[in-house]
């Protein structure tokens, strides 16, 4: 029985996810609007969640460090795509040189607000509301407060296009994307066993046949599901394979390795890290640095989505990022949360966003639906933990 | 015959696990200056929190009657509208705001919410002049000492009317001329007819201004001294603190001692923020391997400051002096230094500084040596779990898994996966700061098994405690430290109670 209880109230915004896609589809039904899972619609909440992903990756970092935030990533967002469409619509200059270009500057940019942060231990709200302020005007300067588009074909190829290339050939596609999803599904079986065989070798404690094969079954179902449906669309966006880079990229490195876990440490007590020999200074300058990076990375994809560079790109991008880690179980404190929540933390708002638009529901009523989210969950959070405490 | 103000009769306060007030009788007569003396945490202050409504009335069993009524105080607020105002140790002073401001901190001048602050100022100066300090209330808090924030806070509780006044340790951090200074306001109220109650350590204080000295011991009241008809010497008042029978406590060990592992040359410590303060000064000490040195002296004496210096200039500014270790010296930069010349400092405050309340044990026991799980910085967790199970096993630390997570634990399991922690690290000489404090006995003594282990190993270990029983019981020497220094080395033999206590109350105020 407790057992269950564990597993239930470890994936608790997992539940509510699926929860909130089946309430959503039969309202989409009811309304015979279509549906949530039609093929079209789940590429299209995969390409426009794209950017909140990333972020809400690097903000984690921040945000397990100690609760801090940062605001400026929106701003880092315009001031790169900005400098990525002078680059290459304006000056026609090479591709690879400008991502690379991107990538740099937006990793300076962090280093900057990070050595503000960590070295000289300005308080993170202050340094990035001024980041905030500062790299959009520096982005309305850069493009004098213009839109640049189109962007050549050549650089829309490896943000916003679909893989396998060829769109006119249905059958192929569909099969295509099934044996992706089977070799996927294949490689997390042997990953499991490996593991569990590794174990069992070494004598350690493993689960029960039951949890692990309900696991596998559970996962493989949804990405053979995730397969179909792309393939009955357009294909594997390019874009989704860049987040699964970068979702097991930094669940390995929080997870698995030593710095990673320096982030939990000194988001749960940083003067009891300190006295452990952490060196919370290059942490807390390791998680703005790499916000800096991921902000750059999220900007290519932006540009590349709306087929523009402009100064208002990436507004309230921050806040989106924010909620995400906070919907999804990081703690306001630091110290607790991890790469997957804080993904689905950012599947849920889009969610939210999607289907509360094919609904039809106002704009503004939306924002009044999302703020009660944001809030429902972090108070189920500080209650929950609260209850457990004193038990 | 002058009236019983108060009356406290068989107040019993348990906090878990630990008996801290265990029936005790205090009465207090009106217009007297009653000292209450006895060891830290002998339950001098809970029964002060009790009085003062801190631990509201429910939370401890028996009677306070205060001038004939029996009173059931729920916040400090009911207690001070009947005139009862404590004043802490620790001043509960805000330092950027006025003296004037802090005076009528949540007793603010004026009404229905709108502050008078030319009353407010006008009442703050009157009282500033009465408590005799020569400062304008518009001065900040943060520009004047702490002998003056002493008497600022006397100032404030002049401010709510105060009839029965309650100082702890009002002069643990005064210099001399302040102590005196404030001792005889205290007299200069006491003729004016107010009652004090005086919580102190320093006895030479405590016949100098009390009619009466209440000795608690163990969460129970042993003796009430009378000036005049009892023997009021710091001797007899020892005595009565001391006096318990040393059962046994603490496991047989044979000391099997080595050479010197680490030894402290000339060690002086700046404190952090206030200039040229300082906090340790000229300490010179040593341990050997296999030995249990004790640190003792009262709260503030230094010894914390001291321990987390050495441990890789973890505190204070300025530090200068030699620290050699294995007969090497040794210029410890930063914690990392520390670890990897195989100190470790296990912290007295264990949940502030020590653990990580919200991780697993599993990740608290591997933080301090990481190196040992990982390779490549990639962390082998099956490797970590079974090492935190080794731990859990070798300390018997009670809980469900190592996953646990810390916060969850009671006191006692949370400092041995706080020992486990630094035991992981492999140091080969251990700074123990209080490593017992707040557990129950039954965990005690597995702490104190766990040290004989340690020095059984070969280990070195430093252990601070401001318990004397448990400093005579495991230490095979002892420094007493006092106001920063060095003020005593004692072997087995010459430690007792009293020894350790007289080498403190002597050297008290004599360096300053």
């Amino acid at each position: 029985m407790t057992k269950t209880k564990e597993v239930l109230k470890k994936n608790t915004m997992l539940i509510a996810l699926a929860v909130v896609m089946v309430l959503f589809q039969v309202l989409i039904s009811i309304a015979g609007k279509g549906s949530l899972f039609a093929p079209a619609n789940i590429t299209n909440l995969i390409l426009q969640n794209s950017y909140v992903v990333i972020l809400a990756v690097g903000m984690l970092m921040c945000i397990l460090t100690g609760g801090n935030i940062d605001l400026s990533v929106g701003s880092i967002v315009a001031l790169v795509g900005a400098i990525a469409g002078v680059m290459i619509v304006s000056n026609k200059m090479n591709v690879y040189l400008t991502i690379l270009v991107c990538l740099v500057l937006g990793t300076l940019i962090g280093a900057w607000q990070g050595f503000w942060i960590a070295y000289v231990r300005i308080p993170a709200f202050i340094v990035t509301l001024a980041g905030m302020m500062l790299w959009r005007g520096v982005a309305l300067i850069v493009l004098n407060g213009l839109t640049i588009s189109p962007f050549p074909q050549e650089y829309l190829r490896y943000f916003s296009s679909f893989l396998p290339g060829d769109a006119s050939n249905k059958g192929l596609i569909l099969s295509v994307t099934l044996i992706v999803g089977a070799v996927l599904c294949a490689v997390y079986l042997a990953v499991q066993l490996i593991g569990r065989a590794k174990k069992l070798r070494k004598g350690y404690d493993v689960e029960s046949q039951g949890m692990l094969w309900g696991r596998i079954v559970l996962i493989c179902a949804v990405v053979m599901a995730l397969s179909y449906l792309l393939g009955s669309n357009k294909g594997i966006p390019v874009v989704l394979i860049l987040l699964g880079v970068i979702i097991l990229a930094y669940s390995y490195y929080t997870q698995n390795t030593v710095p990673g876990r320096y982030l939990y440490a000194m988001g749960g007590n940083e003067k009891a890290a300190k006295l452990s020999g952490i060196n919370t200074n290059r942490t807390l300058f390791f998680a703005y640095t790499n916000m800096g990076f991921l902000s750059a990375v999220a900007a290519l994809v932006c540009i590349a989505r709306f087929n523009s560079a402009a100064p208002s790109a990436g507004t309230n991008y921050e806040m989106d990022a924010i909620g995400a880690c906070y919907i999804g179980g990081a703690s306001a404190y630091g110290g607790t949360g991890t790469v997957s929540g804080a993904v689905i933390g950012a599947i849920f708002m889009g969610v939210l966003n999607n289907g509360m638009s094919i609904l039809g529901i106002d704009a503004n009523w939306q924002k009044v639906v999302k703020g009660i989210v944001l809030l429902a969950a972090v108070v189920f959070d500080v209650v929950s933990k609260k209850h457990s405490s004193k038990s | 015959m002058a009236n019983i103000i108060l009356e406290m009769k068989h107040i019993t306060k348990l906090f878990p696990g630990v008996r801290a007030l265990d029936d005790v009788n205090l009465q207090v007569t009106e217009g007297e200056i009653h000292a209450l003396v006895g060891e830290n945490g002998a339950g001098k202050s809970t029964l002060m929190n009790v009085l003062s409504g801190i631990y509201p009335y429910g939370d401890y069993e028996g009677d306070i009657i205060y001038k004939g009524e029996l009173c059931k105080f729920h916040t400090i607020k009911d207690s001070e509208a009947k005139g009862i105002v404590i004043i802490h140790q620790e001043l509960a002073l805000v330092p950027y705001l006025t003296i004037g401001e802090n005076m009528f901190l949540g007793n603010e001048r004026g009404n229905k919410g709108k502050i008078d602050w030319d009353e407010t100022f006008n009442k703050a100066d009157e009282l500033l002049r009465m408590v005799g300090l020569h400062e304008s209330s518009h001065t900040l808090i943060k520009d004047i000492g702490v002998g003056k924030q002493q008497l600022v806070e006397i100032a404030k509780a002049l401010a709510k009317n105060v009839k029965l006044l309650i100082l702890d340790e009002p002069t643990a951090s005064l210099n001399e001329t302040d102590s005196k200074k404030l001792l005889d306001l205290m007299l200069e109220f006491k003729a004016q007819g107010m009652t004090c109650i005086i919580i102190s350590h320093k006895l030479s204080e405590v016949s100098y201004v009390a009619d009466k000295i209440t000795v608690i011991r163990d969460g129970a009241t042993i003796e009430t001294l009378v000036k005049g008809v009892d023997d009021l010497s710091e001797e007899r008042i020892i005595r009565g603190m001391v006096g318990r029978e040393l059962t046994d406590r603490f496991p047989k060990r044979e000391p099997k001692i080595g050479e010197i592992s680490m030894e402290v040359r000339d060690w002086t410590v700046y404190h952090p923020l206030y200039d040229g303060r300082k906090v340790c000064d000229g300490v010179n000490l040593n341990v050997r391997r296999g030995e249990v040195v004790g640190v003792s002296g009262l709260m503030g004496a230094g010894r914390t400051e001291l321990a987390m210096s050495i441990f890789g200039g973890s505190y204070g500014r300025g530090i200068s002096g030699t620290l050699i270790i294995n007969g090497r010296e040794v210029h410890l930069h930063s914690v990392q230094d520390a670890i990897d010349h195989k100190l470790a400092y296990v912290t007295e405050d264990r949940k502030g500084n020590g653990l990580i309340l919200s991780s697993t044990i599993r990740e608290n026991t591997t933080l301090s040596r990481m190196e040992k799980i990982s390779h490549h910085k990639t962390l082998d967790k099956d490797l970590e779990i079974q090492v935190a199970n080794e731990y859990k096993e070798k300390l018997r630390t009670k809980c469900s898994s190592v996953e646990q997570l810390v916060g969850n634990l009671s006191g006692g399991n949370q400092q041995k996966v706080l020992l486990a922690k630094w035991m992981f690290a492999d140091p080969d000489i251990l700074i123990l700061d209080e490593p017992t404090r707040g557990i129950d006995v039954g965990a005690k003594y597995e702490i104190y098994c766990i040290i004989n282990q340690l020095v059984a190993e070969g280990k070195s270990v430093i252990m601070i405690s401001s318990e004397l029983p448990e400093i005579l019981g495991m230490c095979d020497r002892t420094y007493v430290m006092n106001e920063g220094r060095i003020v005593g080395e004692l072997t087995r033999e010459e430690s007792s109670q009293e020894s350790i206590m007289s080498c403190i109350l002597q050297s008290a105020g004599k360096g300053a």
